[in-house]
């Protein structure tokens, strides 16, 4: 079935902008911040950056946040009563300006947050976001979509997918039933698209490395030590990486106050020291190398196998915020070039 | 350079070494760290501007030290951070090899007592330079209520991600006050106020320790100025105290000691 | 701002402060209710942490009182607590937070007549600095 498209320019985008705020939409976007560029809530189209590679962190926390209340609880008459989160009361929320390889990671936390327990907050949140994805017409050494099923121009993930055709002018792609009702809440602003082809606006991203190599040679490797400790010995143990990528998780739960109080999610990383200590302090991760491997095991052998997606898109992120260099671009051709 | 890697392979086929901890080339053009265990691998050791990364990080992780005796290549913060963890007892007299390159980076300076190491590094620059101390100034200059706002903006995009711990060298705690949960003392959620107390903590932790290297800032991924935090304090430590840390392998940390003069005009 | 009636939150040692505030009490000596007093065995004891915590509790300003120099009871708690507080006021007003917040005194277990003063000036102090909103506002911020 042939994608429905449309064409906008860059000043009706801005108007388009300022609509969904009106609207009572907050709208997330990639936007400056010194040398870097993060995504943020953004109220007008001039706040926004759109021609970095890719941007530090990314979307994930419009529906995953850094911290999100649970519920609150308090005690009366010696019962304690828990304030559950109204979700209706959510506000909606547009990503703007993200890569299709972001767009694509949606459905990676999707197989998590609502695998063998349905997480609510997560889905009220997901159901209440509108993706307006980024092709991208450059791509840097880190990037490698193509390697696991995504590309520059792949609109899995997005509602509405733009493409940048130079002059102010962008190619817009409508994926998505929510896509659809988002044009036509703004008939005003879309024209009819006139270039169908996107592809010469695209960066080129060379596949990198045989997908289906990948989860055997790690289940081949499992055993091999020294291969994960020479792997991971500059590793440093920190969360930029589980942090800034889009597909990643892992979260803990803290309760903050006393006898009332709230009860928060946070985001947690497998590469802690202390990730997986028991109360016994029992560890079944005691070395750095452990961790590691299990972080590529985890998005490349386990997720596939228990939940069938792949948990990487490729977009680089944790190679380029890594403090030490650790490259899972290189560390993957490594894995898929290996003889255990 | 060719120095460098002579000098390491020699370590190594004699023995001298089990490690050579180094720089390499990495991605982006940038250097990163290399453990080289054989001598026909230390071509791939590099020394230029690009190699700014402390290395000492790696002396106290148990992944590194279980290799045995290391030789590492060290920059002058290297080299204070290396007399700073002898002063807390976590590395031993002659247990290690340091490799000083200075910025030249032809010449290498093996020096494989802690006393070589003080001779070498209490004839380099230590001070903060006048870039440096404009910049503090700066903040000075600023006023209460700007500062204050200042690092709200900074704090708020802090991801509790620790990067900064677990680049520095200095922070080698394997049960670090912010695992500690009973009480939690330090919130785990990355929200301002934790934030704030994360960073509070971290700059009184390592005030009269921590050697300036500035990996702290290097490794933030959201690039919050951490090192400022760090400098200022030192700065104090200095001005207060008239101590430096990384000097000399027995000291009294400033923070672990006192004067029965030291200075208390603003206690009533 | 007459109508503010600030929250002091005092960190105490046992053996000279908290005796002082003791003979002020016995001494029949008025001094302002706005004060709650937290008891330690020596300001070598108080976390710079406290006063955060204190802070983000509620409290609009801090007294930290201990013993003189020379005089603790532990011989050396205080000089360890002075070099600690010199470098913390460092980093607070370095981080936009009032150190004129926080009043360090030393108040031995004699000077009952200097605590009831201490509290006294201290609150009207704090009183015209007013509520420690900007502190406190950081309370559920980043929390989705």
């Amino acid at each position: 079935m042939e994608t429905e498209t449309r064409s906008i320019n860059h000043e009706a985008l801005s108007k388009l902008i300022s609509q969904w705020r009106s609207e009572g939409k907050q709208v997330l976007a990639p936007k400056k911040n010194g040398d870097k560029v993060d995504f943020a809530w953004v109220t007008s189209l001039a706040e926004v950056s759109l021609d970095q590679v890719q941007t530090v962190q990314s979307p994930k926390s419009a529906v995953f946040p850094r911290v999100e209340e649970l519920f609150a609880f308090h005690s009366r008459d010696g019962q304690v009563v828990i304030n559950e989160r109204d979700l209706a009361a959510l506000p909606g929320t547009v990503i703007f300006g993200l890569r299709p390889c972001d767009a694509a990671a949606f459905a990676a936390l999707a197989a998590i947050f609502t695998w063998d327990s349905p997480d609510s907050l997560f889905s009220a949140r997901l159901a209440k976001t509108v993706v307006v994805g980024l092709s991208c017409p450059r791509a840097d050494e880190y990037c490698f979509c193509t390697s696991v099923g995504g590309g520059p121009g792949a609109a899995t993930g997005s509602d509405i997918l733009l493409t940048d055709l130079g002059h102010g002018a962008y190619l817009v792609e409508i994926v998505s039933a929510k896509g659809r009702q988002m044009v036509q809440a703004a008939p005003g602003l879309f024209q009819p698209s006139v270039v169908k082809e996107k592809e010469t606006f695209l960066a080129q991203v060379d596949r990198a490395f045989d997908l289906d190599k990948i989860a055997p040679a790690l289940v081949a490797l499992f055993d091999e030590p020294a291969f994960w400790a020479e792997q991971s010995r500059r590793c440093l143990g920190c969360g930029a990486c589980a942090y800034g990528g889009p597909t990643c998780a892992c979260f803990d739960i803290q309760d903050e106050g006393g006898v009332s109080g709230k009860r928060l999610r946070c985001w947690d990383s497998c590469g802690f020291g202390l990730f997986t200590l028991h109360t016994s302090g029992h560890n079944p991760r005691p070395l750095q190398s452990q961790r590691w491997r299990q972080r590529l095991m985890h998005k490349f052998a386990y997720m596939p196998e228990r939940q069938q997606v792949i948990g990487c898109v490729g977009c680089g992120r944790c190679s380029r915020a890594c403090p030490v260099d650790m490259n899972i671009l290189e560390h993957l051709r490594a894995i898929a070039e290996a003889k255990p | 350079m060719d120095a460098l890697q002579n000098k390491a392979a020699e370590l190594l086929v004699a023995k001298t070494v089990q490690v050579v901890i180094g720089y390499g080339r990495g991605s982006g053009g940038a250097a990163r760290a290399v453990f080289i265990r054989e001598a026909s691998k230390a071509h791939s050791l590099i020394f230029d501007g690009t190699c700014r990364q402390n290395l000492a990080v790696y002396l106290m992780k148990p992944e590194v030290r279980q290799l045995g005796k290391a030789a590492l290549v060290a920059t002058p913060h290297a080299l204070r951070t290396i007399l700073q963890l002898a002063a807390e007892n976590q590395v031993a007299d002659g247990g290690l090899l340091v490799l000083a390159v200075p910025a030249s980076g032809d010449e290498i300076v093996p020096l494989a007592t802690f006393a070589a190491i003080e001779a070498h590094g209490a004839a380099l620059d230590n001070d903060m330079s006048a870039a440096e101390k404009a910049e503090l100034q700066k903040f000075s200059a600023m006023g209460l209520e700007q500062r204050r706002q200042f690092w709200e903006e900074q704090f708020s995009r802090c991801l509790k991600c620790y990067a900064c711990r677990a680049a520095c060298p200095l922070c080698y705690c394997t049960r670090c006050t912010v695992e500690c949960n009973q009480p939690q003392w330090i919130p785990v959620p990355a929200h301002d106020l934790g934030n704030l107390e994360w960073n509070v903590m971290r700059a009184m932790h390592l005030a009269g320790r921590c050697v300036d290297c500035g990996d702290c800032s290097r490794a933030c991924p959201v690039g919050i100025p951490l090192h400022l935090l760090n400098r200022k304090l030192a700065g104090d430590v200095f001005a207060a105290f008239h101590f430096r840390s990384g000097m000399a392998a027995k000291v009294d940390n400033a923070m672990s000691t006192f004067k029965p003069n030291d200075p208390e005009d603003f206690i009533r | 701002m007459s109508d503010f009636n600030p929250k002091i939150v005092a960190f105490v040692c046992n053996w000279c402060t908290y005796a002082g505030a003791d003979l002020t009490g016995t001494s029949r000596m008025k001094y302002s209710p706005q004060v709650s007093i937290i008891r330690f065995p020596c300001t070598g004891r108080i976390d710079f942490m406290l006063l955060l915590k204190a802070f983000a509790n509620g409290a609009d300003g801090i007294i930290v009182s201990g013993c003189h120099p020379n005089d603790c009871h532990y011989s050396s708690g205080n000089f360890h607590a002075r070099r600690r507080w010199i470098i913390f006021r460092g980093l607070l007003d370095f981080l936009g937070i009032d150190v004129h917040r926080v009043q360090f005194s030393w108040v031995s277990a004699a000077e009952g007549a200097k605590w009831a003063q201490l509290v006294n000036e201290t609150a009207e102090h704090i009183r015209g600095l007013g509520p420690f909103t900007g502190y406190q506002r950081l309370r559920g911020l980043g929390v989705g």
